[in-house]
This record gives structure tokens, C-alpha cells and sequence, in this order.
């Protein structure tokens, strides 16, 4: 069977399970709002925000729903230990890696959808004068965050402690991509927005994609073995 | 590929200090449904994990035929079929749906008509689009029992096949054992039911503590040589 046919097979049946459950999209969703809305209060005074927080809000909003997807997705493969049962399929084992990895990143972009126009809207962030570059920006710092907490989230579905290890583990590894995100987010909502800038911490986020998407698919076969 | 026998050599697994499994040696051939019987916390499951891949050893070897799980990869466990104490069954999903879904996965050719055989060999084919979550512990035990079976596996690794089962159910699962020996099929089971098996398996061995021992063949009720087996 081909590689992208057991993507697209894992995949449809992931979002197939959320499609009946929608306990993921809606908690993370609530979760993502809630977050927003909580740093809305702490940072807007009188109608008027503190400068240039957007930028670091909405991307502290889609790596805190983020981590809390990773961890519920594979919470769900765990329950009936059905990841067994996907190990012992007779196909590549780095495709059940790239179908959880695209599972995940089809919901935080439902949550994504939500958040930046509330980001905009609260701290009256233009996040929509360079949309293309913002898209780009979100969508790159996105697959990072995912492709390493997919992986991590893989390895610690039958660990005691995967609540608190996941984020132990993912954050230090991401930090790069929240930096980057936030800084090239950040370029864009300038009074004079700086759109080359933007596109360098673009060029490093892609940089950081290929590596450790390669790492992970290199990686996931040896780690999900025992 | 296909092979006509599952070799255990020396097999030894450890988690962290503990070992679960002794320098187990064992050998299924086609054709034979061999009990593996032994006390809760023996190392049955870790050794059935272990048959299906899903776990190494830290030393000695398990042999499919001339081939090993490194040297077979996906091939090999096209030919496995497992039915773990988790019944690797996704919940949400209709009996249907899961069936479907496994049987794509193993790249099944007709695998609608492979679905419907075996929801019909289940007894479910009236309950086929309700969602899994809805069944009772021994329906879901049989759909489990066909996906382990959906693809017409060589090797067949039950752990606690009959969990949950009501005496029909659990005659029509003896059946389809005998008729998978008769199909040259490795059945390997591991049970608590030892009336269940006494007369289908051809042969039994005890694991306990770690290690491996033939139940004698004959003579009396299978649990008493299991007593004294597991005594000995």
C-alpha cells in the first residue's frame, strides 16, 4: 500500500473519530478563547492594548491549544491501545507519523480560524495587512510545533506522566519556533511594518519544518518499537 | 511471505529490574493450537507482544519460518494477526467502520465483502453501524476477535479470546479455532478457561514467573496437569 494511501486512510479515520467525539476541537477551541480572553484583560486598559502584545498572545494560544490537542489525540489511540494495532498494520510506520501529524494540524487550524481574528479584534493587532505573510508565518510555526509534539506525543502515549512530560519535553524544543513566530508576527503588526523581516523568521521556521520533520520520520519507527 | 512456524530461542525480556520473561524457548507449528496457561502477571501477554512484534527481546531470538520481525518488517506482519486484552477497537466508530478500516489498512483487495463475512461471522451484522462504544464487553470481544482475523493472518496471537463470551458465542470461537488449525494456521492463545481448551488445543505449556514448562500430555483434566505443572 502506498505511503500517502495509509495517510490519507489514519487521517480520514482521525477526523472521522473527532467528527463524532469533537471533544478535541471544542476543548481546544474553549481553551484557545479562554486564554485570549484572559491576556485581554490583563493587557488592555481603557480600550487601549499595551503595545505589540498580540504578536506573543496569539501564538502563546496556539501552543498552549496545541499541546493540549497532542496530548488528547494520542490520549484517544491509547484507550483501547488501538496505536498497537496500528504498529502491527502491514505498512509504513512513518506515514501513521505524517497521517497523526496532519490530524492534528487540520484542528489547530480550525482553532487558528477562531483566534486570529479575536487577537485582532481585542488588541486591534492589523494581523490582516500582510495576510499571506501571516498565513505563511502561522502555518510554518504550526507544522514546527506539530511535527515535534506529534512525535513526543507518540512516544509518551503509554508513559505514567505524559500530561505533565509532554510539555516538559515539547516547550524547550520549540521554543525556537514560538521565538521566531512571535518576532516575525511581531514585524508585520509595526506602525511601519517591516515585511523582510518577516519573511527571514519565516526562512527559519520552514529551516526548523524540514529538519525535524525528517528527524521524526527518520526517528518514529525505532521509538515506537517497544 | 508466509512460514509454517513461530521458534521462541532463549527469549528473555526485562522491564527496568524486573524480568518478565526467562530464557523462553518454544516452538508453534502450522496447523497446532498450542495454551499458553500460567498465572495473572506470568509474562503471557509480554510474550504474545512479543510474537506480534510489538515488543523485542532484550536477548535471545524469535524465528518466523528462516525470518526474524527485523528481516520480515512489513510483510511479515501482514501475516499476524493479534487479539490483545485491549481489544484495539476505536470506540466511536461503527463495528463497520472499524472493521473497514483495518481492512484498508492491511490493503485487502474486496474489502467491503471481507467486512460483511465478518460481521456475519461475528453475529453483528444487525448491530453493524452502531458505534462500538455502545456494544457489550462480549460483542466487542467478537468484533475484536475479526479484526485479529480480517486479513487471513498465518500466525494468530489470542490473549483471553474468550473475555467476555456467552456459551454460544464462545462455541462458535471454538469452532472457528479448529477451523483455522484446519486452515494450517500458528494459533497461540493464552486462557484462564481451562475446560474451554481442554479438548481444542493440542497441546499446552505454563508460564510462571517468568519461565516456560510443558503441561504433560493426557491422563487427567488439564487442569489438574496445569496445577501440577505450574507446582513443579
Amino acid at each position: 500500500m502506498t505511503f500517502l494511501r495509509v495517510v490519507w486512510l489514519v487521517m480520514r479515520k482521525d477526523l472521522l473519530v473527532e467528527l463524532r467525539s469533537r471533544e478535541i476541537v471544542y476543548t481546544t477551541m474553549f481553551f484557545a478563547v479562554s486564554c485570549v480572553l484572559v491576556f485581554a484583560f490583563g493587557f488592555v486598559r481603557e480600550g487601549q492594548p499595551m503595545e505589540d502584545v498580540g504578536a506573543g498572545i496569539l501564538w502563546i494560544a496556539v501552543a498552549f491549544s496545541g499541546t493540549l490537542a497532542l496530548g488528547r489525540a494520542f490520549e484517544r489511540e491509547r484507550q483501547s491501545e488501538t496505536l498497537r494495532a496500528l504498529l502491527l498494520a502491514p505498512v509504513d510506520r512513518p506515514a501513521l507519523y505524517i497521517a497523526k501529524l496532519l490530524g492534528v494540524l487540520v484542528l489547530l487550524a480550525a482553532v487558528e480560524v477562531i483566534i486570529v481574528p479575536l487577537v485582532a479584534l481585542l488588541f486591534q493587532a492589523p494581523l490582516f495587512r500582510h495576510l499571506a505573510m501571516l498565513l505563511a508565518l502561522l502555518a510554518a510555526g504550526t507544522i514546527g510545533f506539530t511535527a515535534v509534539g506529534t512525535l513526543f506525543g507518540a512516544m509518551l502515549a503509554r508513559a505514567r506522566s505524559r500530561d505533565v512530560l509532554l510539555p516538559v519535553l515539547l516547550y524547550p524544543i520549540t521554543v525556537p519556533v514560538i521565538i521566531a513566530g512571535v518576532r516575525g508576527t511581531s514585524a508585520l503588526l509595526q506602525a511601519d511594518p517591516d515585511p523582510a523581516v518577516a519573511r527571514a523568521w519565516l526562512s527559519l521556521l520552514v529551516s526548523f519544518d524540514v529538519v525535524f520533520i525528517t528527524l521524526a520520520l527518520w526517528t518514529f519507527e525505532p521509538v515506537m518499537t517497544d | 511471505m508466509d512460514f509454517d512456524s513461530l521458534t521462541f530461542h532463549e527469549v528473555t525480556r526485562n522491564f527496568g529490574r524486573r524480568r518478565a520473561l526467562n530464557r523462553v524457548s518454544l516452538t508453534c507449528r502450522a496447523g497446532e493450537i498450542v495454551a499458553l496457561l500460567g498465572p495473572n502477571g506470568a509474562g503471557k501477554s509480554t510474550l504474545l507482544s512479543i510474537a506480534a512484534t510489538l515488543l523485542t527481546p532484550s536477548a535471545g531470538a524469535v524465528r518466523y519460518g528462516d525470518r526474524t520481525a527485523r528481516t520480515g518488517g512489513s510483510q511479515l506482519r501482514a501475516r499476524i494477526g493479534f487479539l490483545a486484552h485491549d481489544l484495539f477497537v476505536y470506540p466511536e466508530l461503527s463495528a463497520a467502520e472499524n472493521l473497514l478500516f483495518f481492512a484498508r489498512l492491511h490493503g485487502l483487495a474486496d474489502a467491503e465483502r471481507d467486512v460483511d463475512a465478518a460481521l456475519a461471522q461475528a453475529g453483528l451484522q444487525d448491530r453493524r453501524d452502531d458505534p462500538a462504544v455502545s456494544f457489550s464487553r462480549g460483542m466487542r470481544q467478537r468484533l475484536a476477535i475479526e479484526r485479529a482475523l480480517l486479513h487471513r493472518p498465518r500466525l494468530v496471537l489470542l490473549d483471553e479470546p474468550f473475555t467476555g463470551l456467552d456459551d454460544a458465542a464462545v462455541a462458535a470461537t471454538r469452532a472457528r479455532l479448529s477451523s483455522l488449525r484446519e486452515s494450517g494456521c500458528i494459533v497461540l492463545l493464552t486462557t484462564h478457561d481451562l475446560e474451554i481448551v481442554e479438548h481444542l488445543a493440542d497441546r499446552a505449556v505454563v508460564l510462571s514467573g517468568g519461565r516456560l514448562s510443558a503441561v504433560d500430555a493426557g491422563g487427567t483434566s488439564l487442569r489438574e496437569r496445569y496445577r501440577q505443572a505450574a507446582s513443579s
